[in-house]
């Protein structure tokens, strides 16, 4: 092991973040993984100390810290909740890349990221093998959720999950450029990697919607993944990648927003990018602030730009019950909770109910689920108990990675409920308007 | 150390996942929410039975092994530190509400379960569990108990102490005691419970509390009355009382935290006021009525620049939103948060805010005060960097200064917070010689090896 001195001078970085934690515990509340362990590492509170034991230099390996560290969802429950303002995510984001580029990333990891996402093009081309072969190796489950299972044993385990599509969304819509409609708007769309291989479902229905009230659309054929699950594994280098090969898609294009369907997405470009991007030029940096700036949900893009109002309270006919979960890196991170539900209420064939703790974090959290998935489903468990207890046949959500998680959740316990985008109900409403 | 024969039969009880070892998790159980230097625990144990526990507890005595107890680590005045190593013994897998009995208004709870979820279930049932620490949504019943901590309502409604009907503890030897019951009269023997509660985990350890419930009020109003003058505020809150009226809450608010607060919450509080007193009644509603009235009159004559009273839910909300800011608002300012306790006897409340903003000038620190002025608590709350030893020097002598101070007016080292080992130091000063060595008898007879969270309260 290299000298931790060196460590703790690497993490003194974070040490003006770390002191404002007054270690009051207030984060237990919320905290969905200490809910579950209920151990101090496990919480904002344990983690911080930890980093700040390893800046002291009282701990002789910094991999006992580095999993503790990995243990989180990133969800920023505690962040939102913290009474000292913390900035727990920048914290622990900057922390596990610190302590990443220390120890060396793992081979696997290593082979993903640097091989792999860093990639795209080589990337889509893997996936798309996948989703033609996947048949061999997994067999459907949910008809209605569209999950399968492993048919042998795997190390996917006993997971549901959401299967590849036929065809990426990147093949249906390889690029695109309309102009400006009636809206005098136009946006630049960010498809994000699981809309684009799992539900790209999700991307036509944007588009659609995006036609129907006259917004003119940018699609560039250069894009990639946002760079999270490199970024939150501590691989600074892909993800910098990522966000040049983005800034090379996105051009100098005018356009008036970037608009994501992923929660994960919008809160990466709009948080993460201009903060955690390092080795960018001062040109390139002033471009991803731009970007970051212009970029929106898409519902908040409909409900404040386009003017997307619910509908008013008539009756027509049988209603379909419908809920709504609220994606951590949509609500917690950005405060977009509203928006959401005020464009699943302007389709009038769903009645809208609240489910219990709409907000609490589903358990996903990207590579978390892949690491820890046994406390990753215990999580989600309870989402599935609320949406269930809630009585609708839907849940909704703003972002495509709860809805693998809440898809696997429903079909392991083969409830009967669609999770869908908020952006298909909406679109659904479109056919008879 | 602690052996590996020991650690092994630690193990044998609880399984190889419930005992804590590695020196990063043990690492993390030693702090608490107190401004106090971390000292390591050699083993972490987390029993998830009553049976479990009781084991544990003998074990350590047998063995000579410190045994610090925690319930969600909250406190502030160092009591989860296990200042002599040895073993934490964690609380919160011990978290069942095991009986709300609407008949009889108590209920029985394992210690670990977090005050909040407790008072929220006795409310579903249409009930009341009034201490709410502002620590509530993580604290546990058993570290309430252990702190004797009080809250928002503890004017009217008293502390913890006053709702502790009855206590199931093991003591050193890890025998069962019982003390109380479930009935509403009880003087069955000695009252140890008057012993236990307070002791901050130095005599026994908590197994199961049986906790008084009454029923939840009908009517609430709430108002906050807007001073040019700190001293008229301070003095209103005597006059209320004075006036026969005890409010479920009298809260006070310097105008730095004041300032604080709006800058940070937006909720519409006057920058301009010098103090704020934020008070709310209860009771039937019709009483609710005469009451506020009164206390707005009261509250015009003592010279309140303007008063408003909260329409409805939704303003009362407000009001308490801005209150429950106010640690947070504080804490941003600064990286080290030093949350004080002083509390003085109402009528020297004047007094005593007087003298903070001297000792705050004195010793050149930032220091916004809030508070349950009903009961004579203040929370002066020092703002620094711990980092900055010069300054850190002042804001030790500041907290001299202070208790200093709220001991000449008559008053208590800790309104709420407890001892632990952030005052023991000081205990002698509010009490005697006698009184601590009294109760060092009572620690030797009860705990001879001294095993039971030793060094807090009454030193070594
Ligand atoms: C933001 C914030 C606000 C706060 N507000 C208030 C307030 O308004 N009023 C107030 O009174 N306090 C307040 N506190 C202090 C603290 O929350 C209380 O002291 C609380 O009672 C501690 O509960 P805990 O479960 O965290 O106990 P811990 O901190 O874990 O333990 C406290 C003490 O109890 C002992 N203990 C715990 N469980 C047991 C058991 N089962 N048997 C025997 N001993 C046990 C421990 O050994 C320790 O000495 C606040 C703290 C914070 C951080
Ligand atoms: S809530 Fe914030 S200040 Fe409190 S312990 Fe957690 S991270 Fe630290
Ligand atoms: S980000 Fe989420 S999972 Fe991680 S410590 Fe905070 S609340 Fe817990
Ligand atoms: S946030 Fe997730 S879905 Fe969106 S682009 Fe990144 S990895 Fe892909």
């Amino acid at each position: 092991m290299q000298d931790m001195k060196k460590l703790a001078q690497l993490l003194k970085e974070v040490e003006d973040q770390l002191v404002v934690c007054m270690r009051c515990g207030m984060c237990q509340s919320v905290c969905p993984v200490f809910a579950e362990t209920g151990r101090e590492s496990d919480v904002a509170r344990g983690k911080l100390a930890l980093l700040d034991g390893l800046l002291q230099e009282m701990f002789k390996d910094p991999t006992g810290v580095q999993d503790r560290l990995s243990r989180c969802l990133l969800c920023g429950s505690c962040a939102a909740n913290c009474p000292s303002g913390v900035k727990v995510l920048d914290i622990f984001i900057k922390a596990r890349a610190i302590i990443t580029n220390y120890v060396g990333l793992s081979p696997l990891k290593k082979i993903i990221f640097r091989k792999m996402l860093s990639q795209p093009e080589l990337f889509d081309r893997l996936l798309e093998w996948g989703s033609k072969f996947q048949g061999i190796f997994v067999k459907p489950v949910d008809d209605l959720l569209g999950t399968s299972c492993a048919r042998f044993v795997s190390p996917l385990g006993d997971r549901h999950f959401s299967s590849l599509a036929p065809e990426p969304f990147h093949r249906m819509v390889p690029s695109l450029d309309t102009p400006a409609g009636a809206s005098g708007l136009k946006v630049a769309f960010f498809t994000g990697c699981v809309i684009d291989k799992v539900f790209p479902r999700i991307g036509t229905a944007a588009l659609r919607t995006l036609k129907h009230h006259g917004v003119g659309v940018f699609i560039p054929k250069e894009v990639g993944c946002c760079g999270i699950p490199a970024l939150s594994s501590g691989d600074t280098d892909t993800f910098n990648k990522l966000i040049l090969h983005n800034l090379k898609g996105f051009g100098s294009r005018n356009f008036d927003y970037l608009v994501t369907a992923c929660a994960t997405c919008t809160s990466t470009i709009k948080k993460l990018w201009p903060t955690m991007a390092e080795e960018l030029t001062p040109g390139e940096l002033d471009r991803v602030k731009a970007l970051a700036e212009k970029t929106m949900d898409i519902s908040q893009f409909l409900v404040e730009k386009v003017g997307v109002k619910p509908e008013a309270a008539g009756e027509t006919g049988e209603k379909t019950l419908i809920t709504y979960h609220d994606p951590c890196h949509l609500k917690k991170s950005l405060g977009i909770a509203v928006q959401p539900r005020t464009v699943i209420q302007a389709n009038p064939s769903y009645r809208f109910k609240e489910m219990k703790e709409a907000d609490k974090c589903c358990g996903c959290g990207g590579s978390f689920n892949l690491q820890y998935y046994d406390l990753s489903s215990a999580i989600g468990k309870h989402k599935r108990d609320n949406i269930v207890d809630s009585g609708c046949s839907v849940v909704a959500t703003s972002c495509p990675a709860c809805m693998l998680q809440i898809s696997d959740m429903l079909s392991q316990a083969g409830d009967r409920v669609e999770v869908k985008h908020a952006i298909e109900i909406y679109a659904e409403s479109l056919d008879k308007k | 150390m602690i052996s590996q024969a020991v650690i092994k039969e630690f193990e044998r009880i609880l399984g190889k996942e419930k005992v804590f070892l590695d020196e990063t998790d043990r690492h993390t159980y030693s702090y608490d929410a107190a401004v106090l230097e971390p000292v390591l625990p050699s083993v972490v144990l987390r029993p998830t039975s009553s049976e479990e526990l009781g084991r544990l507890v003998r074990i350590c005595n047998e063995n000579s092994i410190p045994l610090t107890v925690r319930g969600a680590g909250t406190n502030l005045s160092g009591g989860t530190i296990p200042k002599k190593g040895g073993a934490v013994v964690l609380t919160n897998a011990l978290n069942k509400i095991l009986e709300i009995n609407t008949e009889d208004l108590y209920a029985i709870v394992q210690p670990g379960v977090v005050t909040a979820k407790f008072a929220a279930a006795v409310e579903a049932k249409g009930l009341f569990y009034p201490p709410d620490p502002g620590s509530q949504a993580v604290s546990t019943l058993g570290g309430n108990v252990a702190e004797n901590a009080g809250g928002l309502r503890g004017l009217k409604y008293g502390v913890t102490r006053d709702y502790v009907m009855g206590l199931e503890f093991f003591d050193v030897n890890g025998e069962i005691v019982k003390t109380g019951s479930r009935t509403v009269k009880c003087v069955t023997g000695y009252n140890l419970a008057a012993l236990m509660v307070g002791s901050e985990g130095t005599l026994g350890v908590f197994d199961k509390i049986i906790l008084k419930l009454i029923p939840m009020p009908t009517g609430r109003k709430a108002m906050m009355a807007i001073f040019d003058n700190v001293i008229k505020a301070s003095e209103t809150v005597a006059a209320i009382i004075a006036h026969r009226i005890v409010p479920a809450t009298l809260e006070f608010m310097d105008n730095f935290t004041i300032r604080t607060v709006e800058d940070y919450s937006r909720v519409g509080l006057p920058t301009d006021a010098a103090a704020l007193l934020l008070i709310e009644v209860d009771g039937h509603p019709a009483q609710v009525e005469e009451d506020a009235a009164k206390v707005e009159s009261i509250c015009r004559e003592m010279g309140a620049m303007k008063i408003r009273v909260a329409q409805d839910a939704a303003e009362r909300d407000k009001v308490w939103e801005a209150r429950r800011a106010a640690l947070s608002a504080l804490a941003k300012l600064k990286p080290t948060v030093v949350l004080e306790d002083a509390t003085v006897p109402r009528s020297k409340i004047p007094a005593m805010i007087q003298a903070l903003e001297e000792i705050s000038r004195r010793f050149n620190l930032t220091i916004g005060t809030f508070g349950h002025a009903g009961d004579g608590n203040l929370h002066p709350t020092i703002l620094t960097d711990k980092r900055n030893k010069e300054e850190w020097h002042r804001v030790e002598a500041a907290i001299d200064a202070i208790f200093d101070k709220a001991l000449g007016l008559g008053g208590t080292l800790s309104g709420e917070h407890g001892i632990g080992m952030a005052k023991s130091r000081y205990l002698e000063k509010e009490t005697s010689k006698g009184t601590i060595l009294f109760s060092r008898r009572i620690k030797a007879a009860l705990d001879p090896k001294g095993i039971l969270n030793p060094g807090k309260i009454i030193g070594e």
